[in-house]
């Protein structure tokens, strides 16, 4: 679904991913761990087409299109949802108006009719609700005055709404407490545990893959992936350090 | 009436003039530039004032509005206002002179597009206690455009518990647009609050791309900044339906601009 192939990246001029190559297929849950500085964050804005980030070689396909082509708008309307690690603060403009205008421009670009503002309510506080997100909060604007956890849990929310074929989370789990991490975890399977979908789960910690179980996981350091297992290898890390689980790899090239 | 020989005109050498279309007041009539109107609000009554200027793509030439406005005793004044004329220059110029306990309400917005030249001046005189006033000017410039404002605060002896505000941001949506703020403050009194801030900036950059990941082409993300951005200034219409329509026809004047 899709296929990451010796991508190359720079942030102003500095190279940070170095030959990355991976492919997530239909219907499965990938988590990438690694150390701080290693790509991840710069992964996750190349594919979502943030300015800054440049392509300096390599290719990324994702559902037969070439996803580089398309401008971030268009990504999103192909099925493409990025969780932000620092979700951005919109002063002025209610999550509800936010959605519904990102909804229904999705909808346009892939010929569909838009959803009219009691369908998209109704919507919005189903997902509200799967996230035990306040529907009131959806009439604030976004992210402004919202704490951490209520961020991320909004995030989901909005992933809800918008119901994409795949989604990059990166960092999703920073910032919950237990209780919220569960409720994400959970949120996450209902919306995106499906044979047509993928995920990209980016994270630091064992503890969210504990609720959003991974088909594979893969170690990401110094912009390539240098390791990649099944679950046991993501608890390996947990338990031994980055160090550890890579000195051998290190040791083989 | 005085002879139209004993008024002077105003030149971009007087501060309340400095960011003015020099060139235009060299050749407008000196009694049209030192015309005033005049608003009288009496003791604990209520006055609003809303405007929309507007003009077609062709227009030239200035404009020039002052008017006085005196607000009794326990009085309000609410005066909303956008500027979204293409003539060369406009100048909406209120001097308002409060009593004990009136307020002074104030929402400006300028629409700058080609090589337009707008500005909001206002002179708030405090000259009794307790009176009240907050002033919200937001400036969105495209083109060669310039959007000034420039507010004025006094505060004579023993207005005491005067309250003042002013905020003026703007956003230069084009290389070549640019934005002028003069706030000036004039107190005699110790026991008053009078805050003031201005911001020139672009828009989000951050919020425009947060809103592309989620699907929002690039025109309408920029749309619904603006409208969030201009929203400030309009936010203390009691009548919503006014500022709804208000809003709707400002981002009707941001659509025909092209921006």
């Amino acid at each position: 679904m899709l296929q990451i192939s010796d991508l190359h990246a720079t942030v102003g001029e500095k190279p940070i991913l170095k030959g990355l190559t991976l492919t997530v297929p239909a219907g499965e849950v990938h988590a990438i761990m690694g150390p701080n500085g290693a790509g991840k964050s710069t992964l996750s804005y190349v594919l979502g087409g943030r300015p800054g980030y440049e392509v300096t070689g390599g290719s990324v396909t994702f559902n037969g299109q070439d996803l580089l082509e398309l401008e971030p708008h268009e990504r999103a309307a192909a099925g493409l949802f990025l969780g932000f690690q620092y979700p951005v603060e919109i002063p002025g403009v209610s999550n509800v108006q936010f959605l519904r205008e990102a909804l229904n421009a999705q909808r346009k670009m892939r010929g569909e009719e838009p959803l009219s503002g009691g369908d998209f309510l109704k919507l919005a506080k189903e997902k509200a609700a799967l996230l035990r997100l306040d529907m009131e909060m959806l009439k604030r604007p976004v992210n402004v005055g919202f704490s951490g956890g209520e961020k991320k849990r909004a995030e989901m929310v909005q992933m809800g709404i918008l119901d994409p074929a795949f989604a990059v989370l990166d960092e999703t789990d920073s910032g919950l407490d237990i209780d919220a991490l569960k409720v994400v975890g959970k949120g996450i399977n209902a919306i995106m545990r499906a044979p047509g979908k993928g995920v990209l789960l980016i994270t630091h910690y064992q503890r969210l893959l504990d609720y959003v179980k991974p088909d594979r996981v893969h170690v990401l350091a110094d912009g390539r992936i240098v390791q990649s297992g099944g679950p046991e290898l993501a608890l390996r890390l947990e338990s031994e350090g980055y160090d550890a689980v890579m000195a051998p790899e290190a040791a083989n090239a | 009436m005085p002879e139209a020989g004993t008024l002077e005109r105003p030149t971009t050498r007087e501060e309340a003039w400095r960011y003015a279309d020099g060139a235009w007041l060299a050749q407008a009539p000196v009694d049209y530039l030192q015309h005033w109107g005049t608003v009288e609000v009496p003791p604990g009554e209520t006055k609003h004032f809303n405007a929309f200027t507007h003009s077609g793509p062709q227009a030239s030439g200035g404009s020039v509005r002052r008017t006085r406005v005196h607000v009794g005793a326990g009085g309000r004044y609410e005066h909303f206002e956008i500027l979204a004329s293409g003539a060369d220059y406009s100048r909406v110029e209120l001097e308002v002179t409060l009593d004990q306990g009136a307020h002074f309400e104030f929402g400006g917005v300028i629409i700058g597009n080609r090589a337009s030249r707008q500005e909001f001046v206002t002179r708030v005189i405090h000259r009794a206690p307790d009176a009240t006033s907050n002033q919200v000017v937001r400036a969105v410039q495209a083109g060669q455009s310039t959007g000034n404002y420039l507010g004025r605060i006094e505060v004579a002896r023993d207005s005491q518990k005067t309250d003042a505000g002013q905020n003026f941001r703007a956003i230069l949506l084009n290389k070549g647009a640019s934005a002028n703020a003069k706030p000036e403050l004039e107190i005699f009194a110790d026991d008053v609050k009078c805050a003031h801030g201005a911001a020139i900036g672009q828009l989000d950059q951050a919020a425009a791309y947060y809103m592309a990941a989620r699907g929002i082409p690039p025109e309408a993300a920029r749309k619904l900044l603006v409208q969030a951005f201009i929203a400030d200034a309009l936010a203390a219409i009691d009548d919503r339906r006014i500022a709804d329509r208000m809003l709707e026809r400002t981002l009707e004047q941001l659509d025909g601009a092209g921006l």
